[in-house]
């Protein structure tokens, strides 16, 4: 049996001496697709970085497609999990003046040698991204001219270019509009289902218990609960989880929660 | 983003316009030369007058020209792209002001162009290590803390400079005033600022692309496998002996390593490449040389016999082409 794609083991994670997750056993196999939800401040986006492999955990063991982190040596690992995971953050910023289509190609970075250039193929692998995301027509704009959710948009399909087997998405639906957020839901459990893995912060359950098979809550005291989606997000749950009640609410064969 | 053969074409553009500006400043002068002596002079062969003017004179000191402006515009798009900040240049953190207090306080006590050149150079490594020291203190290393750390070790800088101004003899005091805006005229030897300019180069093109993303955020450029710590380490060392190596050898020559950059950036943006630093780099160093030698040609020609200092010519030359191309940028392209 090959390695998981993500795997923790008594993992230990805090930011500013808040805990956010305690003896956190886990993992994520290929073709799965999971939800991470908790309140604001819960610790959602930093435990997603530690997973990334981009902040260190406080102890435990925790390993990308076999390779353990933090990496022993930064050099060769990096690039190596850099194509097998992709991170998409929360924050997009651009500094400089920069194309779509440049934008994109940042994204096939670590398939590249040290002195290649992007090649057609290369090329064509962002033109495909970006078709994705629906911004076709948009490979010579300006980066700064675009809308939000264009923006965020363009940060998908950067991780789509980046080709991953295992997707880390810091609140992927940030700035898209209603339509939007379920093309990108739809696009991103398509790659699952087709092999990837896919983890998500995501702020509705409604969107979570549709569209991922499994969820990961994070009760903000360094307690959490993993299981499959239908067992994990209930009424009862998310009542708990927010510090709100929720009422559940079934139509045409999905669930969807409303402040009760 | 440029493929690699347009950005070969490019570079070739540029070392063109790089030999064509050395050529210039070859026979431009008060002595007025003929091209037949020009090429005795780099042909190696004996001449008259005319040669050895071109090639004890006017060669080494377009060649110190060409590799100081290729150092500071190498240094200003480095620092553009580790503070990743537009404005950033080759001494906002320091690095002039420090070798400042060297060379001014070494003219203060008399000493030889050699030994003042030494306390140039030393005044901008304490000045490096300083700030690098104090911002790195307890192994935070933000931007804002960097660029904090080296505008106030810059402005201490300042203060020490117009203290040792205030103090100086008054026969010292133009030497003084032309080294602080930047003058050829004091260069010694070309060859260790063109040398420390190719190894520069060398050293910075591999990670090219490392620095488009850095440029991009750390966070992206961590998620994409660059090594963001050691990267930015190195760009901060590699540009500040860059800008170090540049002061020593011609006094804090400004505006080229900040306009330089912009120019070739915005040409590049205006072509639709945007910031690719594996062409903004090599380009910018060719530009900053070329304008460099341009520059210091008319400085020492425009009221011969009589030498202006380089650096009011790069600022009076550059703040109105900075405005004039920063006014015709589009806003948005679409």
């Amino acid at each position: 049996m090959s390695a998981s794609l993500l795997e923790s083991r008594q993992l230990e994670v805090s930011i500013g001496g808040h805990r956010v997750c305690h003896d956190l056993n886990w993992r994520v196999d290929a073709g799965e697709s999971w939800a991470i939800l908790g309140r604001n401040g819960a610790g959602k986006s930093t435990l997603l970085a530690t997973l990334a492999g981009l902040r260190a955990q406080d102890s435990g063991r925790l390993s990308i497609a076999g390779h353990g982190l933090p990496l022993a040596s930064q050099a060769a690992g990096a690039r190596a999990i850099a194509r097998v995971r992709g991170y998409l953050s929360q924050h997009q910023i651009d500094p400089f003046a920069s194309t779509v289509m440049e934008t994109v190609l940042v994204g096939r970075h670590p398939h590249l040698g040290r002195w290649d250039w992007e090649s057609a193929e290369d090329r064509r692998i962002a033109g495909a991204a970006l078709d994705e995301v629906g911004l076709a027509g948009f490979a010579e704009r300006e980066v700064q001219t675009l809308s939000g959710g264009e923006r965020q948009r363009l940060a998908i399909a950067q991780l789509l270019s980046q080709e991953p087997q295992l997707f880390l998405l810091d609140e992927p639906l940030t700035h898209l509009d209603l339509s939007h957020q379920v093309a990108a839901m739809e696009m991103l459990t398509r790659r699952a289902t087709s092999g990837a893995a896919i983890v998500a912060v995501l702020h509705d359950p409604g969107f979570a218990a549709r569209y991922c098979r499994h969820a990961l809550l994070l009760f903000g005291n360094g307690e959490w609960l993993a299981g499959p989606a239908d067992e994990v997000i209930t009424a009862t749950n998310m009542a708990r989880l927010y510090g709100h009640p929720l009422r559940e609410l079934c139509a045409d064969g999905n669930r969807w929660f409303v402040p009760g | 983003m440029p493929t690699r053969r347009r950005a070969l074409l490019v570079l070739a553009v540029l070392v063109g316009l790089a030999l064509l500006s050395l050529l210039v400043a070859l026979a431009a002068g008060s002595l007025p030369v003929s091209a037949g002596d020009v090429l005795c002079a780099l042909s190696g062969e004996n001449g008259g007058l005319a040669v050895d003017v071109i090639r004890g004179l006017r060669l080494p000191r377009a060649l110190a020209a060409f590799a100081c402006g290729g150092l500071l515009a190498l240094a200003g798009a480095l620092m553009q792209v580790l503070l990743r900040n537009p404005l950033a240049d080759p001494y906002v953190l320091g690095i002039s002001g420090g070798a400042a207090v060297g060379a001014l306080s070494a003219m203060l006590a008399g000493l030889t162009l050699a030994l003042m050149n030494l306390a140039a150079f030393a005044g901008a490594l304490a000045a490096m290590l300083l700030v690098f020291g104090l911002a790195h203190g307890d192994s935070s290393w933000t931007r804002s803390r960097l660029l904090l750390t080296g505008v106030i070790v810059a402005a201490g800088c300042g203060a020490v400079v117009a203290l040792i101004l205030s103090i100086a003899p008054d026969d010292g005091l133009r030497g003084m005033l032309f080294w602080l805006m930047g003058d050829l005229g004091q260069a010694i030897s070309p060859w260790p600022a063109l040398v420390v300019l190719a190894l520069g180069l060398l050293v910075t093109l591999p990670f090219a692309r490392e620095l488009n993303l850095l440029a991009r955020g750390d966070t992206l450029a961590q998620a994409l496998g660059v090594s963001v710590g050691s990267v930015k380490h190195g760009i901060y060392l590699v540009a500040s002996l860059l800008t170090a190596v540049a002061v020593t050898t011609a006094g804090s020559i400004g505006f080229i390593g900040l306009v330089v950059p912009h120019l070739v950036r915005l040409a590049m943006i205006r072509l639709g490449w945007g910031n690719d630093q594996r062409l903004l780099l090599p380009a910018s160093a060719l530009a900053g040389g070329s304008l460099l030698v341009l520059a210091d040609t008319l400085a020492r020609t425009v009221i011969a016999p009589q030498q202006l200092p380089v650096g009011v010519l790069t600022a009076l030359l550059g703040v109105p082409v900075f405005l004039f191309l920063l006014g015709r940028q589009p806003n948005d392209r679409q």
